[in-house]
């Protein structure tokens, strides 16, 4: 489903990790770990299509990638079955009802985003994943700001995705599930040396 | 695309969504000119087509750097960049939802407005018309200096002074098109020149935007 290649990525002209090689299948995840600044968003960016590789491939099916980045795009004037039902019809329709169940937003559909807490708003963008229909879920730090039974519920959807023939690349700093972990900080890329 | 410029619009209506902000803009400086020039109807009825039309320029300009800016901050755009739907499509939809927010509702009030500056009224339908052919240009070449500008903090001065130069020709064949017919002469030559105008910056300019949003995801 998906396999990189010996990639390079560079934020802001710095190169930050260099020969990042591995593959997924389907039914299958990887985290990604190291320390803030190693490179993770920048390696699930560069995979997403969003910034060119400096060197390397991403080798991914059309239409295969939903991302869930920092920014959980969501819009404060919109409930949040309104901002749901927006994100279904720009992927082609996949009903809003499941989604809001699988993240226990149900009760919260009418409610303006603006009133959202923090976790809440994460929920809401989380659940975005499921009316994608897409089968690769690249996840940034998908646990921030979420409290112990969402994190369950957190673990639980990404179970299901991947019982389902889904794939998904997480960047985290918490173990979810036991799912294989990939430790980036050996691909770091050298700084070029000074004169 | 339908649904992206129907969740702009709902957008737009919403609270603090800017609707009619464009138009209010529009109605105090068409008001405030006859106040600076004086009353005499014959001044004033040879400068409307150029301030009536200057009028929905500057209108026009005040809502143009929201336009991505938004989406940019809450991270929407990254989604739509990996969304079904193409970044051209992305930036056509904007384009659209400006207009219907922007343009339309200047067209529509033109005329009206041309009423408080003297304008002839045989004049009337042609400003219409100019405004009808003519703000589509103006969303379109604004929604690539828009894109252009999406990453920078406080882009909007830098915003005018790229796209300013740009709406030069839109004002001129709009304002000579209204000029014309206020004289009594035929405003067909124009007119066509500014639909050439607007079909070109329409047919080209959301490609221009979507690899200008392009460079500003990475």
């Amino acid at each position: 489903m998906l396999v990189v290649e010996a990639l390079s990525v560079a934020r802001g002209g710095v190169p930050l990790l260099d020969g990042v090689s591995f593959a997924l299948g389907a039914g299958e995840a990887l985290l990604l770990r190291g320390p803030n600044g190693v490179g993770k968003t920048t390696l699930l960016r560069t995979v997403a299509g969003l910034q060119p590789p400096l060197a390397g491939a991403v080798r991914v099916e059309d239409d295969a990638v939903a991302l869930a980045g920092h920014a959980d795009g969501v819009k404060a004037q919109f409930t949040v079955a309104e901002n749901l039902a927006f994100w279904s019809r720009i992927f082609g329709g996949a009903p809003v009802a499941p989604a809001l169940d699988a993240l226990g937003l149900a009760s919260l559909a009418d409610r303006p985003a603006r009133d959202l807490s923090a976790g809440q708003r994460r929920r809401l963008g989380l659940a975005r994943l499921l009316v994608t229909g897409r089968p690769l879920w690249l996840l940034d730090e998908p646990s921030v700001s979420l409290d112990a039974g969402s994190v369950e519920r957190l673990t639980a959807m990404l179970e299901t995705h991947l019982a389902g023939g889904g794939a998904a690349l997480v960047s985290t700093h918490l173990p979810l599930g036991a799912l294989p972990s990939l430790d980036l900080r050996p691909f770091r890329a050298r700084l070029p040396e000074l004169p | 695309m339908i649904a992206l410029v129907g969740r702009d619009l709902a957008l737009a209506v919403r609270a603090g969504g800017g609707f009619g902000l464009a138009l209010g803009f529009f109605l105090i400086v068409v008001t405030l000119v006859p106040l600076g020039m004086g009353p005499d109807a014959a001044v004033l009825a040879r400068i409307a087509p150029g301030t009536l039309w200057l009028g929905a320029l500057l209108a026009c300009l005040l809502s143009l750097d929201r336009l991505y800016a938004l989406d940019m901050e809450d991270g929407t755009l990254d989604l739509l960049a990996t969304a079904p739907v193409p970044l051209e499509g992305v930036a056509l939809a904007k384009v659209t939802a400006h207009w219907i927010t922007t343009g339309l509702p200047l067209t529509l009030a033109g005329p009206a407005l041309g009423i408080l500056l003297s304008l002839p009224g045989e004049a009337a339908g042609a400003l219409a018309a100019s405004l009808a052919l003519g703000t589509p240009a103006l969303s379109a070449i604004g929604g690539f200096g828009a894109a252009l500008t999406v990453g920078l903090k406080r882009g909007g001065l830098l915003l005018s002074l790229l796209v300013l130069p740009l709406y030069v020709p839109t004002l001129v064949f709009g304002a000579e098109a209204t000029r014309r017919a206020a004289e009594g002469l035929d405003p067909a030559t124009p007119l066509l020149l500014l639909a050439g105008v607007t079909l070109g910056a329409l047919a080209l300019l959301p490609f221009a935007a979507a690899a200008a949003l392009r460079m500003n995801l990475r």
